[in-house]
């Protein structure tokens, strides 16, 4: 269906027949926004969940394992993963592929940040382009915000991997089998238990990172499809324009905007 | 004023206007540097958590105004979208605070 942004003055039709735009946005740009703002809601309902779930436990900084050594960064150095209290996230998150055992903490999300900047800003360039109706740098564009948000996805296939398949030899655990307590090394990460900290830890990363992770998979896939039809020429046609980039655009701005406040949140606070 | 896409179709493209692009790429590079650096110079505490929200509702600024272009949209469309916002990130913060209650009452 062809859409121009233009505004009809067309008395005819007048404000409530359609023949002026409400908001001087076209339909499908309106929605796309309603439905990002839709889509917020539903990732600040998780991150309530986490508020909530992260605040009732012990941080380590005020557990009593803690509160033991003479200030927050001899704390800091000497701390060991235990479910008695929420982990310091720089240090769970500090591997980097291929430099198995050192220690680069938050090296890696950082790039996976970088990365998903990178291609929103080729998005909007991509976007720019639509303006001026420059096809083959739309094409340029739209490829290289496609190769981001496909590497995103790799970096977060291998921070998934590597959390879920833990250190060299795990964290012994007290477990509460057939009536009495139980020693059992915890290795890696599922949704039940962690060797990084207490469940809800892990629970919480796979729930929001895979919310989001989910959320830039459906990106790539629409980047795909948008791409390919300004490849075959469909918006050059006469009559018709590059708002779908543009609007395409917005939802991939929102999987950047998600992450901006995940990285925080997770990986800062 | 929101973008028009005028129909032309005179086969001459204009010439890129990228600058603000760029500008605004390079104003969140040096804001996420700045994390980067508290998060390893400033020890952990309630001051270095209140200046990473800030930081990050500044980016979150950026990215909506000039990437998605909100900030030359009609007032009515911003308003639309803000306001409802503001009141999801009370929510956000009123939950980060109940937390904290959870973990007074469970830790008499």
């Amino acid at each position: 269906m062809a859409h121009s942004a233009t505004v009809s003055t067309n008395s005819k039709t007048g404000a409530w027949f359609g023949g002026k735009e409400p908001m001087n946005a076209s339909y499908g740009k309106l929605m796309m926004w309603y439905f990002l703002l839709s889509d917020a809601f539903s990732f600040s309902g998780l991150l309530v969940a986490y508020a909530v779930l992260r605040f009732k436990e012990v941080g380590y900084y005020e557990s009593d394992f803690a509160k033991k050594f003479s200030s927050i960064k001899e704390a800091g150095e000497k701390f060991i993963a235990s479910d008695a209290y929420w982990p310091i996230p720089e240090r769970i998150f500090d591997a980097f592929p291929f430099f198995h055992g050192q220690h680069l903490p938050l090296i890696f999300v950082g790039l996976m940040t970088f990365i998903l900047i990178m291609s929103s800003v080729t998005m909007v360039l991509a976007v720019e382009a639509g303006h001026r109706r420059d096809r083959a740098d739309v094409e340029k564009w739209m490829l290289w915000t496609i190769l981001g948000g496909i590497t995103f996805l790799g970096c977060q296939a291998w921070e998934w991997t590597h959390f879920i398949t833990g250190t060299d030899k795990g964290v012994v655990r007290d477990v509460w089998m057939n009536g009495e307590w139980v020693k059992q090394v915890v290795k890696g990460a599922n949704l039940t238990a962690n060797e990084y900290g207490p469940a809800p830890f892990a629970f919480s990363f796979f729930t929001i990172t895979g919310f989001h992770g989910f959320h830039v998979f459906s990106g790539v896939m629409i980047n795909i499809i948008i791409f390919f039809n300004s490849a075959i020429g469909i918006y050059d046609r006469p009559g018709r324009n590059y708002e779908m980039v543009e609007k395409v655009g917005l939802y991939w701005h929102f999987v950047d905007l998600v992450w901006v406040f995940v990285f925080t949140f997770f990986y800062l606070v | 004023m929101a973008h028009t896409y005028e129909n032309i179709t005179n086969g001459e493209i204009p010439k890129a206007q990228t600058k603000v692009i760029w500008v605004t790429f390079w104003i969140l590079f040096a804001i996420t540097a700045v994390e980067f650096i508290l998060a390893f110079t400033v020890p952990a505490g309630a001051f270095r958590t209140s200046i990473f929200i800030i930081l990050t509702l500044v980016k979150a600024f950026y990215i909506v105004a000039e990437f998605m272009h909100l900030k030359h949209e009609v007032k009515g469309l911003i308003y639309a979208i803000i306001v409802p916002t503001v009141f999801v990130v009370w929510l956000i913060g009123a939950m980060f605070i109940e937390g904290g209650y959870i973990y007074d009452i469970l830790n008499k």
